[in-house]
């Protein structure tokens, strides 16, 4: 039987830079094949020609033995490519049955299309209902949508793009229990994660890309994740160590019983929430994007106040109604998830985003800015930090993500704050970058500042946190020391779980 | 009998003076149904006025005129196209531009026909008018964009929320990254909605040159390009609410001759500034909820599109 | 082969300064095939717009004096528009600041006291910043969108003015005109230069230019202002309140566009008339995109309005063209300005033509 799906020579340049160069890739049928490389390593300009998105300039792709064209994802889809996509397509004020009659293109009313959609739910046991609009799907259910609409074209190469960033462990285990039936089915998969137990888990064979080439293959079930990780970065893989021990600080962030309604569309509603952060103490909370986190950031930054003030303390004093000025003046840093467009600034220079937060200490005099110091403090940042960047006149959109993040980290850190909270600090980093900022925040707690950090990859969060929480549906779960929990009880509580005292609404007697 | 009478006649006028608003508000509202942000309704109203009448008065036809006018507004919506959609300009930069040009171009090309005589519309579309009782004549002695207007809602709201064009417009309107993703051709969807909503624009410049005050000078549309665009957030994109906001506008329009009616005697330009206080009284009522309007309002509104291929 | 647009890895820094020469080389072209179509020889009219009216020095009085409230209208604009708080009612401001201004001229004058043009000038200023205070307030307590709100505004003062010189302020003497009494000698401001109609106002519009650059270049407030109107997100997060911004830009934009309609009335026109202002504020905004939003830019496209708008005004005298060729030359120019921007951040592409859609298989 000739190969599903290969790739001959494919090579694509943008203007600057050799996005694929000389890329092989053979995936037979049935296959579970993972892509694997760092960002920027090529994955996502390779899974764009597969599908039809981008033209490479030169290579052959040959589709179960013959050479075809893939002009569009028309085209793709045609072929029998379907694709899930890590950012969802899915468009929110829409319903699942009319969501998925605009990625079929094809002629049938809703109602013979809902019919089938329950079917395809049924035989795979992908839960959706047809007729729910799509913002009031959590993530979950969102991706099954996604999947559901791929299996009605009945495809014979699925491509999954980092598809389990966003779920829970035992949702992402169901997942692949589609994903193997499907391959029993005869149907390929590529699946693209930087996850490398789930790749152990899941794929049979592996690329590995580097800068954009093929740097090696290997057999997932045999490699270790050490092997693996180092074909990706091609070197030894670094090593962050925690400096400090566990000890008992005063505390340096608190919330209170703080409940507070979605100020957005589509939000969470926070409920009941309470927290500590103590001196010297990294705080970890878990959680499936949508649960909360950007509301309880909001809350906790002063980017949105608290109608009582003392719902919210940051080293000891009231802050609820404080803006994000007065609080930095407490000795509050954050670093935000979005980096361009909210931690810094696209348009503006690396020195002007060093002002953005900054400014509070001593870089304005008389209203007028001090060009000359603010140039400096964006030295030093990028000095430290080793940020790669065309120099403190360089653009913030110039940097790549990894060191716009150096850059922001080095700013917040810059101001020797009490209390940083990092928001998913390492999303979309390359594993060097995100080993130097997993550093840089261990460092800070060990000389004595307590870390919030609110992310969804569990792995970084057992291995920097002193204490995991977990949010669900705007709850907190009562923070666990990260030695007394273990993954599997922190996904089932990211799930809503209630054991091990997720709702901890009795827990003060006021 | 003199209530209803005047009840009527004040119907009656309320519908003419909302049907220009109607016509351009809900060309504006397919157009901000695709993402579109378009400014320049007052300009492609203009255009459409001034070449509607030189059309009619040129032709003698009518019904040239008017397809001259939808041409005209469609022509600048199209200058409107190139420059935000292919070339990525600024939506709200280029839709001001197209205004200060339509204010400019439209008395430039109907200078030479200000003060020229006009009859207006035909409106005997109706066989047996005259053993019609009076009342029901008034109504049938309406010219016929007014049915149109009163027509299009309905039409509307089942284009939008019936058919699968209806259904892909709100896709690219919320989000054209995604509708590419699934294989949409966002631009050219883009571009039929916003030669779409030209076409209208033109529609209602050439009714009030036509219909409403059958004659032409300069800047004759005075500010209605702008309420109707007001009129769209009003509605918070629903096209029976756009219809409602319509004819409570056509009624405040005609205070004037209300006023009048009944014997007050205020200044025609404290009179004059009605329309405009209530288009801001509108506002604020409607924008005050700033999350049902996010709620309701296409996402993708404003922002440009590049295909990154 | 088609053309398309592929995205630069950052702005090409010359294509901001050559974008506005294309601009203006596009604009030459379209106007001249205008003038063509109008019947009129494109090169003598091109003249009579460009060039004729710098030839003497009455002429660059009259460009100086044109540029004046375009200058200070644009710049308030332009600043607001950096934050992404679209002022579009200068119009309305300016008529206001002429309202407020003139109606201290008119109560006070004649009096002969220091006080009176200094009180005016802030009259001016303070019902500029009233007008622009209604948007801002309602932009920032209920969420009203100030495009239209300022809008609106403008077409009620236009009005307002009208009533006011139909009405309780006509002159009593003046054969029923529709205008106020000329104001006092004391009520005007002095001229720069003798024998011209050039006056101080214009000092004031050179001094805004520096105002604007150090205020947008070198201030904490500029700051403010260009991180609310770059990333909203980012001036959340850094703690500058978007409020502020707002009611800061409306209440300074509104504050120049009063001052420029005081100065206005109170220099060559020297009373209050329905029209006072030949679309000044809707004009600065074509100059403050011509000017990239950068107040040395808009000096020298404040000036290129001017120049266009006493240019129209000779080819009305000497070739008998419609004012309105104006305001067409001015839409046409912002066109082609906002069209040539697109080279600053994309480059223009030959590419090979699209396959067909659809899997060309080629076995």
């Amino acid at each position: 039987m000739p190969p599903r799906l290969r790739l001959t020579g494919i090579t694509k340049r943008y203007a600057a830079t050799l996005a694929n160069s000389d890329v092989n890739l053979t995936i037979g049928p049935g296959e579970i094949h993972a892509l694997l490389g760092e960002n920027g390593a090529g994955k996502s300009t390779l899974v764009k020609i597969i599908y039809g998105f981008v033209r490479p300039d030169s290579g052959e792709i040959a589709w179960e033995g013959e050479p075809v064209q893939i002009p569009d994802p028309n085209a793709a889809r045609k072929l029998g490519v379907g694709m899930v996509f890590q950012h969802f397509s899915l468009f929110e004020s829409l319903t699942v049955a009319e969501n998925i009659a605009l990625g079929l293109g094809a002629t049938e009313t809703i109602a013979e299309l809902t019919k089938r959609i329950e079917e395809i739910s049924r035989r795979y046991g992908l839960a959706v209902t047809p007729t729910r609009h799509v913002h009031h799907l959590s993530v979950g259910e969102r991706q099954r949508v996604e999947i559901v609409r791929c299996l009605l074209q009945s495809p014979r190469l699925l491509i999954m793009d980092e598809p389990t960033s966003v779920l829970t462990p035992q949702e992402a285990e169901g997942l692949f229990d589609v994903l193997r039936r499907l391959s029993s089915e005869g149907c390929s998969v590529l699946y693209i994660s930087h996850k490398l137990e789930e790749i152990k888990a899941l794929c049979e064979r592996a690329t590995v890309l580097r800068g954009g080439r093929v740097v090696g293959h290997c057999d997932p079930r045999i490699s270790s994740e050490q092997q693996m990780a180092e074909m990706m970065i091609g070197g030894a893989l670094p090593v962050a160590h925690r400096t400090s021990a566990l000890h008992e600080g005063a505390p340096c962030l608190q919330i209170e019983r703080l409940s507070l309604p979605a100020d957005e569309p589509f939000g969470t509603n926070l409920r009941d929430i309470s927290l500590t952060l103590r001196d010297g103490e990294i705080l970890g909370v878990a959680g499936v994007a949508g649960n909360g986190q950007k509301e309880i950031l909001a809350v906790l930054s002063g980017e949105r106040l608290s109608p009582d003030a003392g719902s919210v303390r940051v080293c000891g004093t009231a802050a609820g109604h404080l803006g994000p000025t007065a609080r930095r003046r407490l000795g509050l840093a954050f670093i935000p998830e979005e980096r361009i467009g909210r931690g810094a600034v696209g348009e503006f220079s690396l020195t002007e985003n060093g002002l953005l937060t900054a400014y509070g200490s001593g870089f304005v005099r008389g209203g007028l800015i001090r060009f000359g110091a603010i140039a400096q403090y964006a030295r030093d940042i990028i000095k430290r930090f080793v940020v790669k960047a065309a120099g403190i006149e360089a653009r913030g959109s110039s940097l790549s993500g990894g060191n716009m993040q150096k850059f922001i980290v080095g700013r917040e850190m810059g101001t020797n704050p009490r209390v940083l909270l990092a928001a998913h600090p390492t999303w979309g980093v390359d594993i060097g970058a995100a080993i130097a900022i997993r550093q840089a925040l261990m460092d800070l707690a060990a000389a004595g500042s307590g870390v919030l950090v609110v992310s969804e990859d569990l792995a970084e969060l057992f291995e920097i946190s002193d204490k995991i929480a977990v949010l669900f549906h705007g709850r907190l779960s009562v923070p666990k020391p990260t030695n007394e929990t273990s993954i599997e009880e922190v996904g089932l509580l990211m799930g809503g779980g209630t054991e091990a005292g997720a709702s901890p609404v009795v827990a003060h007697a006021a | 009998m003199h209530e209803v009478e005047i009840a009527v006649a004040i119907a009656v006028a309320t519908l003419r003076a909302a049907t220009p608003l109607m016509l351009a508000g809900f060309g504006e509202l397919i157009t901000e149904r695709s993402g579109v942000l378009n400014l320049g309704v007052e300009g492609m109203m203009l255009m459409g006025a001034s070449v509607g009448f030189i059309g009619t008065v040129a032709t003698g036809s009518p019904i040239l005129g008017l397809l001259l006018a939808m041409l005209a507004g469609a022509a600048l919506a199209l200058v409107f196209g190139v420059l935000t959609l292919s070339l990525m300009a600024n939506q709200v930069a280029t839709g001001l531009a197209l205004t200060i040009f339509g204010v400019g171009f439209s008395a430039l090309v109907g200078v030479n026909w200000v003060g020229t005589p006009l009859q207006g519309l035909s409106t005997d579309i109706w066989p047996s008018l005259s053993t019609a009782p009076p009342m029901v004549q008034q109504l049938m002695l309406l010219d016929p964009l007014v049915w149109v207007a009163v027509l299009l809602p309905f039409v509307v709201q089942w284009f939008i929320y019936r058919t699968r064009a209806g259904m892909i417009l709100r896709a690219v309107g919320e989000s054209s990254d995604v509708a590419h993703a699934l294989g949409y051709s966002v631009l050219r969807i883009r571009y039929f909605a916003v030669l779409f909503g030209g076409a209208m624009s033109g529609l209602a410049g050439a009714y009030l040159s036509l219909a409403y005050s059958p004659m032409w000078s300069e800047n004759m549309v005075a500010g209605r390009g702008w309420i109707a665009l007001a009129l769209v957030v009003f509605s918070t994109w629903k096209p029976l609410w756009l219809a409602l906001g319509s004819l409570l506008f056509g009624f405040v329009t005609i205070a004037q001759f209300q006023a009048e009616g009944l014997g007050l005697a205020l200044s025609p330009h404290l009179l004059a500034m009605l329309p405009y206080i209530a288009t801001i009284v509108v506002l604020v009522l409607i924008s005050r909820d700033a999350t049902r309007l996010k709620l309701n309002a296409p996402a993708a509104l404003g922002r440009p599109f590049h295909a990154t291929a | 082969m088609r053309l398309s647009l592929e995205a630069r890895e950052r702005p090409a820094r010359i294509m901001t300064w050559a974008s506005p020469l294309l601009a203006a080389v596009g604009s030459v072209i379209g106007v001249s095939i205008l003038f063509a179509a109008l019947g009129r020889p494109p090169l003598t009219a091109l003249y009579v717009l460009f060039v004729a009216p710098l030839e003497t020095l009455d002429g660059l009085a009259e460009l100086a004096l044109k540029a004046t409230p375009l200058l200070l209208c644009a710049i308030g604009i332009a600043i607001g528009c950096r934050a992404e708080v679209w002022n579009i009612g200068a119009e309305g401001q300016f008529t206001v600041g002429a309202i407020c201004g003139g109606g201290v001229a008119l109560a006070l004058g004649g009096g002969g006291a220091w006080w009176l043009l200094p009180l005016m000038i802030l009259a001016g200023i303070a019902g500029g910043m009233a007008w622009a205070g209604i948007a801002a307030f309602l932009k920032t307590r209920f969420n009203a969108h100030e495009i239209l709100t300022t809008l609106m505004l403008t077409y009620i003062s236009i009005q307002l003015l009208g009533y006011l010189v139909h009405g309780p302020w006509q002159d009593p003497d003046g054969h029923s005109f529709p205008q106020t009494k000329q104001f006092e000698d004391d009520a005007l401001l002095p001229m720069l230069i003798e024998g011209t109609r050039l006056h101080v106002g214009a000092l004031f519009a050179l001094a805004a230019v520096p105002f604007g650059s150090i205020l947008l270049g070198r201030t904490m407030m500029g700051f403010r202002i260009r991180t609310v109107g770059a990333a909203p997100a980012a001036a959340r997060y850094a703690g500058f309140s978007r409020n502020g911004v707002v009611w800061f830009c409306l209440l300074l934009s509104g504050g120049m566009a009063g001052l420029a309609g005081i100065c206005e009335v109170a220099g060559p026109d020297g009373q209050l008339t329905p029209v006072i202002s030949p679309g000044y504020g809707f004009a600065a905004i074509i100059v403050a995109f011509l000017g990239r939003l950068n107040p040395v830019g808009i000096l020298f496209s404040s000036a290129l309005m001017a120049l266009l708008y006493l240019g129209g005004e000779g080819l009305q005298v000497s070739m008998q063209l419609p004012i309105a060729v104006t305001g067409t030359v001015q839409g046409m120019l912002l066109f082609f300005l906002l069209g040539a921007d697109v080279l600053i951040n994309y480059r223009v592409r030959l590419r090979p033509a699209r396959a067909v859609a659809g899997v060309a298989r080629h076995a």
